[in-house]
């Protein structure tokens, strides 16, 4: 029976060219606008860390003192800590794995004779970070806790740093010069960008785009003189050499915890140090939060507000064109109606009639889907050139490809539900004798 | 024309009627806000901003010794001035629309709070002039200034300030700026010239109170001067990069050199906002066409299934013109009905948009504007099929099809 509704709705459906590309072009279109920024908002709003993300929390305390302005800047909590804390809870070792980050722009100067010297985005931070976030290695692995506490002149570096500067080979062991002093590399990573960029998040502009080129520790890198992207000061006497004592805040802490009861544990043990150090003066207030991975995502908006009015913008597009198609398979449907009159004499039941242009509209509906592929990839294309961060990132998966069909059969088989409803409703008799 | 036997007619075809009305109120709906979108992202590109943009090319130096810097500034700075074309240059900390901000709260008393971040800049010798600053009151820095005010704690060791008429305004409000003092804590500068509206360095993070408050500082030659920015005639600037570029990078082999025209920096910091109105306009152009050829696929099935009622009433007396009236008005109806509808959405995602998002209350206009390009496109749509229509024979009243 479907084959041969099939062919009858490829029948009725070359009978009026015009007319059925009209309804494709224009469902297409839908489906292009809907597929190109719903691929961009998932890409976007994704897990970076999939496996890890609901163990990882970022702590957050309100370090300002009695006498300062920030502290009455609002309900929201400062985004970064300051040095102090941040070593304090660090060295506290109160959860699985903690460390500390900020990020640092730093120019690497290759050893070729006539290398010219360029920036790479590089992360200071301590030896958890990569246990903690899964980064994986190529070669070699990354420091231990005593490395950090001894200012070791070590360096992990990304696999396309590697790439450009020692060919790809094996270079632990090597030297890297950065900003102008030597650092022996003692792991090279396999390629590693989680997108968002959860971990520098506040930390630098960048919350999506390639991965970070060098990773070293804090304490040496900043006996070297590197200075962190972001520093928020909060009172006089704050300058780059001397942040680890200036009232300035610039540093992130991740912690993992496994459990919830982890988790709430590690709450009380923050709330308990904030309140010792309003004991002690340091601090005026002791509230503090812990938010998992995806919440501090989440509520920090890192999603930019462009790409969901885009969404919505394009959801509108969709809606549009779902109605053009209901009003142009209205005008088929009713156009037929001496058939369908025909068709009910002769004994077709009404699901018959029913089922007959659902098929329809649904051929209507996978052709849309497969033109509207057409556009998404055409969009996506756009988007990669672009100069947005995540422009290089855009790019159809098989989850949005598939996702794509059914977006179309749906939107196409609610276009049809209308006009099939008022094709099985006609009445045969009034149709026969007319004819 | 009489409507009367319109909304009857309309009334025996009503899906296909609420389907017009609906296809036009979502795509007034969507036009409204897409146009107001687009409005205010146009308003941000040309932002002004009293520079000589035009004429200024800007070159950073990054990583170089910062405890060379005071012989190395002096030293570059006289290459640059060597160059053809180059009428001034001078070295500075940043620039408007660097998307680096250093930012710093300036108020009128000491200890004083404000919710303003100010843009804060740092200009070597004869900075003033490789910008184009605009004087309006006051005067410039002086030489001894310059050369007596250093850089420490992210603050100016000097005792002298340049404001902009904005911050002037909002700081002292009714009076004159000159000889007022600037604090940031305890500190304070003497304001010595007010200049005309300069961008923040990022804009969208300073925010509408702190889009045009800039406060510039004399500095010595000093490493937290990155930024050489060279001035020449707008036809000369390309050349003035790419000669400025070659000179600072034989000087400075250890440093990272490069360059850009000020006029290409304004571009990339409005780039986002550029492909965003690209995409709106694109969304809007295809949603019209789509709502036209639904238009025209509706009333053509229309014109079709009447076309007997069309021949009687030709028949009977009506001439073309009649018919191609009757169906505009009948057109015009059913898009009355649609911007109405539309017009009442669009006010409704404007004010969802207004709770979620970064979005501003939309002015009045866009309403009607909207309703009346809806109208337009509804009578262009519908002139197809109604001149089919007209082009009906009478004799075609007295065939049984």
């Amino acid at each position: 029976m479907f084959a041969y509704y099939l062919d009858l709705a490829l029948h009725s459906l070359r009978r009026n060219k015009v007319l059925t590309t009209l309804m494709v072009l224009a469902l297409a279109l839908g489906i292009g606008a809907t597929i190109t920024t719903l691929t961009v908002l998932k890409l976007l709003s994704g897990d970076p860390l999939p496996q890890k993300s609901t163990q990882l929390f970022y702590p957050q305390l309100d370090p300002y003192p009695k006498d300062q302005p920030f502290s009455r800047s609002g309900k929201k909590l400062p985004w970064l800590m300051s040095y102090v804390d941040a070593m304090n809870l660090l060295h506290a070792r109160k959860a699985e794995r903690q460390a500390v980050m900020a990020m640092s722009e730093v120019k690497v100067t290759p050893q070729a004779q006539d290398g010219k010297p360029f920036y790479a985005h590089g992360v200071m931070t301590t030896a958890d970070f990569f246990p903690m976030f899964d980064a994986p290695f190529q070669y070699g692995a990354g420091w231990a806790s005593a490395d950090d506490e001894s200012r070791e002149q070590v360096v992990v570096i990304a696999g396309f740093l590697n790439d450009k500067l020692f060919g790809g080979a094996n270079s632990v062991g090597r030297t890297i010069h950065i900003d102008d002093r030597d650092f022996r590399i003692i792991g090279v990573l396999r390629p590693w960008a989680p997108q968002p960029r959860f971990y520098a998040l506040h930390l630098s502009g960048r919350n999506y785009g390639m991965g970070d080129a060098v990773f070293m520790p804090l304490l040496s890198a900043r006996a070297d003189g590197m200075t962190p992207s972001t520093v928020m000061s909060y009172g006089p006497g704050s300058d780059m050499q001397h942040l680890e004592t200036a009232p300035s805040i610039w540093l992130g802490l991740w912690v993992q915890l496994s459990s919830t009861d982890e988790a709430s544990a590690y709450k009380l043990f923050l709330g308990n140090y904030a309140q010792q150090q309003v004991a002690l003066g340091r601090f005026q207030l002791s509230r503090v939060a812990l938010s998992d991975l995806m919440s501090w995502l989440h509520n920090e908006q890192v999603v930019p507000d462009d790409v969901r009015l885009q969404a919505g913008l394009a959801f509108g597009f969709l809606l549009i064109c779902v109605v053009n198609t209901v009003g142009l398979l209205l005008a088929k449907c009713l156009r037929r109606s001496r058939e369908i009159g025909v068709r009910r004499a002769l004994g077709a039941s009404r699901g018959a009639i029913f089922a007959q242009f659902m098929v329809e509209a649904g051929i209507v509906g996978v052709a849309g889907g497969v033109l509207g592929l057409g556009f998404a990839e055409l969009g996506l294309w756009g988007i990669r050139h672009q100069p947005a961060q995540y422009a290089s990132l855009a790019h159809l998966d098989l989850s949005m490809f598939l996702f794509t069909f059914v977006v179309a059969l749906v939107s196409s088989l609610i276009a049809g539900l209308l006009p099939a409803w008022r094709a099985c409703v006609v009445a045969p008799a009034p149709q026969l004798k007319a004819a | 024309m009489e409507i009367r036997p319109i909304l009857a007619s309309l009334r025996k075809h009503r899906i296909p009627a609420v389907l017009i009305v609906l296809e036009i109120a979502l795509a007034c709906a969507v036009l409204c806000n897409a146009v107001f979108m687009i409005g205010q992202r146009m308003a941000d590109i040309h932002w002004s901003n009293a520079i000589d943009e035009q004429g200024i090319s800007v070159v950073t130096v990054n990583g170089a010794d910062p405890k060379l810097a005071a012989s190395e500034i002096p030293r570059n700075l006289a290459a640059l001035r060597g160059i053809a074309g180059v009428t001034a240059a001078a070295a500075a900390t940043s620039m408007p629309l660097d998307q680096n901000p250093a930012l710093s709260p300036f108020v009128t008393k000491p200890y004083a709070t404000t919710t303003v971040n100010s843009s804060v800049y740092f200009i070597g010798g004869d900075g003033e002039k490789a910008m184009g600053l605009r004087l309006l009151q006051g005067r410039w820095f002086n030489a001894d200034e310059y050369a007596g005010s250093g850089f420490k704690n992210f603050g100016s060791t000097g005792h002298v300030a340049l404001v902009t008429q904005s911050d002037a305004n909002r700081l002292w409000p009714g009076q004159s700026a000159l000889g007022k003092t600037l604090y940031t804590d305890a500190t304070g500068w003497t304001v010595v010239g007010v200049v005309a509206d300069v961008l923040a360095e990022d804009p969208k993070l300073s925010g509408p109170g702190g889009m045009y408050s800039s406060v510039f500082f004399p500095l010595q030659p000093d490493g937290v001067m990155g930024d050489y920015m060279l001035r020449s005639v707008p036809q000369d600037r390309e050349r003035v990069v790419r000669e400025a570029v070659q000179v600072l990078g034989k000087l400075q082999p250890g440093a990272v050199v490069e360059g850009t025209t000020y006029a290409g920096m304004r571009s990339d910091y409005f780039a986002d906002a550029n492909s965003m109105v690209w995409m709106l306009v694109l969304v809007c152009v295809v949603m019209l066409a789509v709502t036209a050829f639904g238009i025209v696929g509706l009333t053509s099935f229309w014109v079709q299934q009447r076309r007997r009622q069309i021949g009687i009433r030709r028949a009977v007396g009506a001439t073309r013109g009649h018919i191609l009236s009757y169906f505009r008005t009948e057109n015009f109806l059913l898009s009355t009905a649609g911007v109405l509808t539309g017009m009442a959405l669009a006010f409704g995602i404007n004010l969802y948009l207004m709770t979620h998002y970064e979005m501003s209350r939309m002015p009045w206009y866009y309403l009607p504007g909207s309703a009346i390009a809806l109208w337009l496109l509804g009578q262009l749509a519908v002139l197809g099929p109604a001149l089919r229509a007209a082009a009906v024979p009478p004799v075609v009243a007295t065939r049984s099809v």
